[in-house]
């Protein structure tokens, strides 16, 4: 653990239970060295037992409905800290699946779950027979899942679907951190469960939501990142002296030090927002495309960094820093690129007028 | 594994929307009146100080301090709400900005009470200028191998040397300024230095303007010969303004003025490209946008912890390296972006001649009150690297 030595601050030690029980799951069994020398993933089943046994899976899913309830602030912090150790179980997928479905009052299934679609470009449409049909691409962790939350589009409007992930047609893929990242074709299925979509509840606050999830685990990891590009950099001697003490690698550092913070202040505000917002407004869709985009771009740049501070040995499958760094890069892609929701932000903020631009940033 | 940066979501208070309202109008009022040109950044060019005296007289000067001073006892977070409404407007804030964010925070703590009653309400009334003068001409950011020298004499000191890169020490009352009174020890070399309180306009000072590449006179030289300084303008400990300097910091780097300084150009880029912009043109504006945003996230949670009595030394820093190659590079992303701009905007010529001021005034803005180089030093020491 390192501290700040001259801001006094406390350590970020939680004071949140949820996160408390999750981060003890995650250093019991998900430690990402230990995970990285098992060659037969046959650590992921204990983790998945263990955090289903916490209920953390169903987080956002209210008791009633077969979740454990926990708020949403409290579930962001906890995809924050799965970021931390890089988590590589369906986790954030069940809980926004899990959370879509509790939307339209739909009960979650036990097991794991993910969302679909997972870009703001497919689109899945409901026929007049209740039956659902199209191509979502992308989907994290669908080869793996038992139960999909669609979105759909009908006639009458937005529909949240509860799919098995039996009757659907998957061709595996796998994104660059190595997660499945698969497409997902439904053909005329029938749904296990379908229902309207509450007001306001559409396919930009799918995306929206996905979007501050993937920010908060990206912080995470630009988190972890950064603790252990210090840490390295303090053991490693080259040119007879601790490579810490190079002015190049203490900048690089510092500048990933700034990366990794860029990105927790924008997931957090983000995350603050959705937890309190009545509505996805103007603000709310402010704060969490700037995170997305804001993340994304720290991934990049701070990635970048840690591999450097790094050198080779960063580069091999044996190192933990990939497990971080390549799934930082992959997150970017889901719900939404930064691309996409920076021409999307561009748009908003240019047909709201220029002089309306500064009262949009000063409202958060 | 758990890192100790934290940004908190702080949120401003209710209060400070109110008080963002009275703001907002004020400037209107004075940009109807004629005061100052909001599309006009060159402000420095507009010494105001009768605009100074309207702020002061609003109660927006010092309004952080003790009322026995002529403060208000607000917070932090809402003299943030001033100093962000006043950088955007591009309001002329030259005359009072130095006294109300740095000098009078240095004097309550370290100045004499006769000096702090004699000051500090008339900082808040808009009164005086206020320079700082720490560079000299062999020492800029080495703060500590100053030379100017403070030499005991009856009932005072006098001094003797040059300051340089002084910003308005033309137009200013008073300088805080650090000058040797003793040689630095072998154990450490920043001892040996203390903060005077300087009244300029007095024998012994003379001000030499130095044109800067945007073509304005905004930083000076400054000549000390023989010229006395009374005991009771000594602040804090003789020798060891070391010690003085590093709080202070944490509210010199983090405030608004560290990311807005060529802010107006995307306002300005926005209303060129008008409702209904291309793609490239609502991907530039939407990523300069979301990293404006996080700054301003990042900044405001700063002045919170500034509010809770917290000394955030290495966010601070953190938010003005970012903030400062942001606000450095944005001049040219908007470039880039107006290249495709119809040569029909109505507001064409004034993007441009803004451009063309922002990107002179760009090289400055990572060099003033701490180098990106020292910032990263201060961060890389944060982490445990130094």
């Amino acid at each position: 653990m390192r501290q700040w030595q001259d801001t006094g601050n406390a350590v970020a030690e939680s004071d949140n239970i949820v996160v408390e029980t999750a981060e003890k799951i995650f250093a019991d069994l998900a430690d990402p060295q230990t995970i990285n020398n098992d060659k037969k993933d046959s650590w992921q089943a204990p983790l998945w037992r263990a955090l289903s046994e916490a209920g953390l899976p169903l987080s956002w899913v209210p008791d009633d409905l077969g979740g454990s309830g926990a708020s949403l602030a409290d579930g962001f912090a906890l995809l924050n800290a799965a970021g931390r150790f890089a988590v590589a179980v369906p986790l954030a997928e069940t809980m926004l699946a899990g959370w879509l479905l509790a939307q339209a009052r739909i009960s979650s299934p036990e097991g794991e779950m993910t969302v679909l679609p997972a870009s703001p470009k497919d689109r899945i449409s409901l026929d007049a027979d209740g039956a659902l049909s199209g191509r979502a691409r992308g989907v994290p962790f669908a080869k793996t899942a038992r139960h999909f939350a669609v979105l759909a589009h009908g006639k009458d409007g937005v529909s949240i679907a509860l799919v098995d992930a039996a009757r659907t047609r998957i061709e595996a893929g796998l994104n660059v951190g190595y997660d499945h990242s698969d497409t997902v074709t439904l053909d005329k299925v029938q749904p296990v469960a379908i229902k309207p979509a509450p007001k306001g509840c559409d396919q930009t606050t799918l995306m929206l939501m996905g979007g501050v999830a993937r920010s908060l685990q990206i912080a995470g990891a630009l988190e972890s990142m950064l603790d252990i590009s210090v840490r390295y950099s303090n053991e490693r001697v080259a040119f007879e002296k601790k490579i810490s003490k190079f002015q190049a690698v203490q900048h690089n550092l510092a500048r990933l030090a700034g990366e990794s913070a860029a990105a927790l202040a924008a997931a957090t505000s983000a995350a603050d927002a959705i937890a309190n917002a009545r509505s996805f407004n103007d603000e709310v869709y402010l704060e969490a495309a700037s995170a997305k985009i804001r993340c994304a771009e720290a991934a990049e740049k701070g990635g970048g960094i840690a591999h450097q501070v790094h050198g080779a040995i960063g580069f091999t499958m044996e190192h933990i820093l990939h497990r971080y760094s390549l799934r930082a890069l992959a997150w970017r892609d889901d719900f939404g690129s930064e691309s996409y929701w920076a021409v999307e932000l561009g748009r908003l903020v240019a047909n709201r007028g220029a002089d309306e631009l500064w009262p949009l940033v000063a409202s958060r | 594994m758990t890192a100790a940066l934290r940004f908190d979501p702080i949120r401003l208070p209710e209060k400070c929307e109110q008080l963002r309202k009275e703001v907002r109008a004020f400037l209107a009022e004075e940009i109807a009146a004629g005061t100052f040109d909001p599309h006009k950044p060159n402000r420095e060019d507009t010494d105001a100080p009768e605009f100074s005296r309207r702020v002061g007289a609003k109660g927006w000067l010092g309004m952080t301090w003790p009322k026995k001073y002529g403060g208000q006892e607000r917070s932090f977070l809402e003299r943030y709400v001033v100093t962000e409404e006043m950088r955007v407007a591009n309001a002329p804030t030259r005359r009072f900005f130095v006294a109300d964010r740095q000098s009078g925070p240095v004097l309550l703590k370290y100045a004499p009470e006769n000096i702090k009653m004699e000051i500090l309400p008339r900082i808040c009334r808009g009164e005086v200028c206020f320079a700082i003068g720490m560079s000299e001409p062999n020492s800029g950011s080495d703060l500590f191998a100053a030379k100017t020298r403070a030499t005991r004499t009856d009932g005072g000191y006098l001094i003797n040397g040059t300051k340089i890169w002084t910003s308005s020490a033309h137009i200013a009352d008073y300088m805080i300024a650090i000058f040797r009174t003793s040689p630095p020890t072998k154990e450490n070399r920043r001892h040996g230095l203390t903060q005077f309180l300087v009244k300029m306009k007095q024998p012994g000072i003379k001000v030499n303007p130095i044109g800067q590449i945007t073509g304005q006179y905004e930083f000076n030289e400054v000549v000390f010969t023989d010229h006395f300084i009374p005991d009771d303008h000594v602040l804090g400990e003789v020798d060891g303004a070391w010690k003085q300097a590093t709080s202070e910091l944490a509210y010199e780097r983090s405030g608004p003025e560290r990311f807005l300084e060529t802010y107006y150009v995307l306002t300005e880029l926005v209303r060129a490209v008008g409702p209904n912009p291309d793609t490239r043109s609502a991907e530039g504006i939407g990523r300069l946008v979301a990293q404006l945003h996080t700054m301003r996230r990042m900044s405001v949670s700063v002045a919170g912890m500034l509010e809770a009595g917290k000394e955030p030394v290495v966010e601070a820093s953190i938010v003005k390296d970012i903030g400062t190659v942001w606000e450095q590079q944005l001049p040219h992303r908007v470039r880039d972006l107006a290249a495709f701009v119809e040569e029909t905007a109505s507001n064409r010529e004034t993007l441009e001649r803004q451009l063309d001021f922002a990107i002179k005034t760009a090289p400055k803005l990572t060099i003033q009150g701490g180098t990106t180089e020292v910032l990263r030093g201060i961060i890389a020491r944060g982490l445990g690297l130094r």
